[in-house]
């Protein structure tokens, strides 16, 4: 499965011109504020402080059961009634809060104001207030706001509202500058030190993460400077990048083996590599990671899969569901469908796939449970009343904890899928 | 504002469902946006339940506001109507729609449904979990209990209240009151929230007295009961064995009937353990109590007075119950600490230097990372506080299993000795088999788990000019004393030193520092 033929498959085969159902009803997916229980691992001299309510507080503690770590680099600055009410000027409480923080924590660099339903309904001004903590804060901490919550965004784009908020004040390159690769989108370390051994064995050195793992060591970009999405739910990331001048490699994303090929093939041709120097970087990892994917795939090949809208990573999971692991798409929903960044995606899909954007949980369900499919993918909410009916689930929030991206990972990734299915084999009780 | 790391309690809607999700027939719509449904997963990952709880969210967006969330709604409304035709709706506002100010009342009943429908108020930016699970259930009870022609039965009859989803044992401290209830000859009228319908409630009155087992939750609504039916409720919480007698005499003057059979025949393991030699041992440990006021204030009874340990210090996050609390401190001569900041909490463990903490989630991280040993009494907790056992708090069971869960992370018995005899064996390393790691050693990286403030003064302690040092042979003593109290012995020798500016620690530093502190 890891020919290059397949990945220029003819587009008529794929789902690029495939009607979508669009629902509209009760979204059973987490906000925006979700992003920052791994964002803050991977910035690590970040802090996020959600300017909210206590339900954003419980959200973030609840979520991921985060409560492993002692004290986390994100907190809450939780709106109460005197704020509403006007008897405490919310930017004085605000600057309070955030000057109890860092005297708390000095050694933070970067402080993330991070916008809640409430503190957007009630329209608090969080980027006044970042300029303002900015400047007060200078030269040591850098205050930067975005927006995580469930009105504007779902669970991902708050990854995507963060990098985006990072990109205004990245150092510039000038036209002069050598040629320079971006990656942009939180991945594991591990998977960055990989992706980077690649690339240095394609002959690319200079390639750089957005976001890097420091605050103060964030990329620098420029009109020479071309980017690969290593996430399919940066859209307004990508947006403001290519406003820098900065272009986008069109590429399938790095899940599963083919995924990781097409993606790093993007770069190898925008950037001149040979093809014999490109396959002689690939062929170790590629061939070591199809053997190990090919090891899941006896038991997965003809099972069905119905996934729930979660991530956005579900429409490439489904192509390196059907593709690589021979499963068998019963519905793919997604909260967002990309088209423009998700082109190479639709293309490799199996034409037919049902495809569903948005989502009303119920009539989702009644769908799901008339499908009966071998597994479904979806979210913690869903998944433990679905295995009571007899139907074997996947959390979906594991897809994006766990390192899944590149050759090294794929067979992590279908492991992930297998797993639930390998223990209802087991289970006698 | 206020600046918060973890919460001890969720928002006021989060009360309201577990009160739903507790009950049957039920459907609550939260008008809330997007986001909102990670709720869901309180209860079917945390709590395990194979159902979703019966609630349905408008999840609305921002595209929504301004033009049509009031539309939103009432299409939500109609449509769980139509899907799980409840015996009554239950509607309601997160914090977010709070801000919007739809009526979700207003907006429920102008839809005419043929169901009851009954509306919550729950001031998000004011009130918590428990306020909201208390006002949710009182306000069902308001609308759903009616005068009742009274039964006949030659038994007495009761309600339990207080019970509900995502409850700290709550389905197995049902079971076990329920028990003994039974055992006493008095029947179970109605049990709510956990486990009654709509229809339930509605025949609340048909008792002849209320038993309130979680204040918190049911506190306001007995006090209605008792007002609006003349039911009077129990004031006693059954949770350890001297708590329980006194509880089974409470209802038993109450009911009418006697008592002494049940006291008679307890089937309590817990007098005798804690009356062995081995529970010797357990006299005079210092333990540090913290969670929602029921909790705390029996367990610091237990405690004190069944265990024969020391309560050093308490405290609760309900500040609806401080006064009580409070009032509970004064018997161990402590001050209660009210507060819902955990790093109050934090501070105050790590200044009080307890040998056992009882508490929550919060108080198990406290207390890991201090290295000091916890057992969980109250909520908020973790999936593994729902245990697949039958392991209830309440009732002589529920002692028992609080003997078990609160004695065993301690060092047992004689093990304090062997540990002494053994200590120079090559053989043995480390603490014994049945115990965890030892404390943990703090470690260097940036994500410290030790919160910054106290790092520093640890830090501080360490690199002052004139930290007292220590001579070889004090240093090898030290060595000999068990680890699991070496690093107090080290604190408070280098405490002792600095006080007394002593700059060099010697053997006899050790002990006239020993002598000192010793209680």
């Amino acid at each position: 499965m890891t020919g290059l033929a397949e990945i220029s498959a003819p587009k008529a085969a794929g789902c690029a011109d495939a009607p979508v159902l669009r629902e509209r009803g009760q979204r059973e997916v987490f906000c925006g504020l979700t992003g920052i229980i791994w964002l803050h691992r991977k910035i690590q001299d970040a802090f996020f402080l959600v300017v909210g309510s206590r339900t954003c507080a419980h959200l973030i503690q609840s979520a991921a059961g985060v409560m492993i770590f002692a004290e986390p680099r994100f907190a809450t600055a939780i709106i109460d009634e005197r704020d509403l009410a006007g008897l405490s000027d919310a930017n004085d409480e605000l600057d309070r809060v955030v000057t109890r923080l860092i005297q708390r924590r000095p050694e933070i660099n970067l402080l993330f104001l991070v916008g809640s339903c409430p503190s957007e309904v009630i329209k608090l001004d969080l980027s006044r207030a970042a300029q303002r903590l900015s400047r007060q804060l200078s030269p040591a901490v850098r205050v930067l706001n975005y927006s995580g919550s469930g009105i504007e965004t779902t669970f991902t784009q708050g990854e995507d509202a963060c990098l985006a908020s990072l990109v205004p004040d990245l150092p510039a390159l000038s036209a002069q500058d050598a040629p320079n690769l971006l990656v942009v989108g939180a991945l594991a370390d591990v998977v960055e030190d990989q992706m980077l051994r690649l690339f240095t064995a394609m002959g690319l050195h200079n390639v750089s993460f957005l976001p890097a793992r420091k605050a103060g060591a964030m990329p620098a970009i420029g009109p020479n400077t071309h980017m690969l999405l290593a996430q399919p739910f940066l859209a307004e990331t990508a947006r403001l990048l290519e406003q820098r001048g900065v272009t986008r490699l069109p590429a399938p994303f790095p899940l599963g083996i083919e995924g990781t090929t097409a993606w790093l093939q993007a770069a190898a041709t925008a950037f001149g590599v040979s093809q014999p120097t490109f396959l002689a970087a690939i062929a170790a990892p590629s061939k070591r990671g199809s053997e190990a994917v090919a090891r899941v795939r006896d038991m997965m090949a003809g099972k069905s899969v119905f996934m729930f809208p979660d991530s956005q990573l579900e429409i490439p999971l489904a192509r390196f569901l059907a593709r690589e692991l021979d499963m068998t798409l019963v519905e793919i929903g997604t909260p967002y469908l990309h088209r423009q960044h998700l082109a190479d995606e639709l293309d490799l899909l199996p034409a037919g796939t049902m495809l569903s954007e948005g989502q009303d949980v119920e009539r989702q369900l009644d769908r799901c449970r008339a499908a009966r499919p071998d597994l479904v993918v979806c979210g913690l909410g869903l998944a433990n009343p679905l295995e009571a009916e007899g139907i074997a689930t996947k959390w979906s929030i594991e897809l994006l904890f766990t390192p899944i991206q590149g050759y090294d990972q794929a067979a992590d990734l279908a492991e992930l899928f297998a797993r639930p299915l390998v223990r209802r084999a087991k289970l006698r009780v | 504002m206020q600046l918060t790391l973890w919460t001890y309690e969720g928002p006021p809607h989060v009360g309201a469902m577990r009160v739903a999700t507790g009950m049957k027939g039920l459907h609550y719509v939260l008008h809330a946006p997007q986001g909102d449904t990670y709720a869901d997963l309180l209860f079917t990952m945390i709590e395990r339940r194979s159902e979703r709880p019966p609630v349905t969210y408008t999840t609305f967006q921002a595209r929504d506001l301004g033009s049509d969330t009031a539309d939103l709604f009432q299409t939500a409304v109609r449509d769980s109507y139509e899907r799980f035709k409840p015996e009554a709706l239950l509607v309601g506002a997160s914090c977010t729609a709070e801000l919007i100010q739809d009526d979700p009342g207003g907006l429920a009943r102008a839809l005419n449904l043929p169901v009851p429908v009954v509306a919550v108020e729950l001031p998000a930016y004011q009130k918590k979990e428990n306020w909201g699970a208390a006002e949710t259930f009182y306000r069902l009870v308001r609308a759903f209990a009616q005068p009742v022609e009274r039964t006949k039965s030659a038994r007495p009859r009761c309600n339990i209240l207080g019970p509900t989803a995502l409850g700290f044992r709550h389905r197995d401290d049902l079971r076990e009151i329920s028990g003994l209830l039974g055992q006493m000859g008095i029947d179970i009228n109605v049990t709510a929230p956990l486990t009654a319908a709509p229809s339930d409630l509605a025949r609340l009155a048909d008792a002849d007295f209320n038993v309130v087992l979680y204040p918190e939750i049911a506190g306001i609504t007995a006090t209605y009961l008792t007002k609006t039916f003349g039911q009077p409720a129990t004031k006693i919480v059954p949770i350890g064995v001297g708590a329980t007698r006194d509880f089974i005499a409470e209802v038993a003057a109450l009911a009418g009937v006697d008592a002494a059979g049940v006291l008679a025949d307890s089937h309590s393991h817990m007098p005798w353990y804690a009356r062995s030699v081995d529970s010797n041992y357990l006299t005079g440990k210092r333990v540090y109590v913290f969670g929602d006021a029921t909790h705390v204030i029996a367990a610091a009874r237990i405690a004190q007075t069944e265990l024969g340990f020391t309560v050093v210090g308490m405290g609760t996050y309900s500040r609806e119950f401080a006064r009580e609390v409070r009032e509970a401190a004064k018997l161990y001569d402590v001050e209660a600490l009210i507060t819902d900041d955990y790093l109050d909490v934090e501070e105050q463990v790590a200044s009080l230097n307890p040998e056992l903490v009882l508490g929550s989630q919060m108080e198990r991280h406290i207390a890991k990372r201090l290295g000091v040993p916890c057992a969980m009494i109250s909520a908020p907790m973790h999936v593994q506080d729902f245990p697949a056992r039958y392991a209830p708090q309440m009732g002589f069971e529920g002692a028992n299993v609080i003997f078990d869960s609160w004695v065993h992370p301690l060092m047992m018995g004689l093990e304090e000795h062997l540990l002494g005899m053994f200590r120079e064996d090559t053989e043995f390393s480390h603490a014994p088999s049945h115990l965890g790691a030892a404390p943990q050693a703090a470690p260097s990286s940036t994500e410290s788990p030790v919160p910054a403030a106290l790092h520093e003064a640890d830090v501080a302690v360490l690199d002052a000019p004139g930290a007292p040092g220590w001579t070889a042979d004090a240093e090898k003593e030290l060595g000999k004393i068990p680890f699991f109290v070496r690093g107090k012995a080290r604190r408070n020798t280098e405490r002792f030193a600095r006080d007394r500016g002593v700059a060099l620690i010697t053997v006899d530093t050790i002990y006239d520092a020993k002598s000192h502190f010793s209680r």
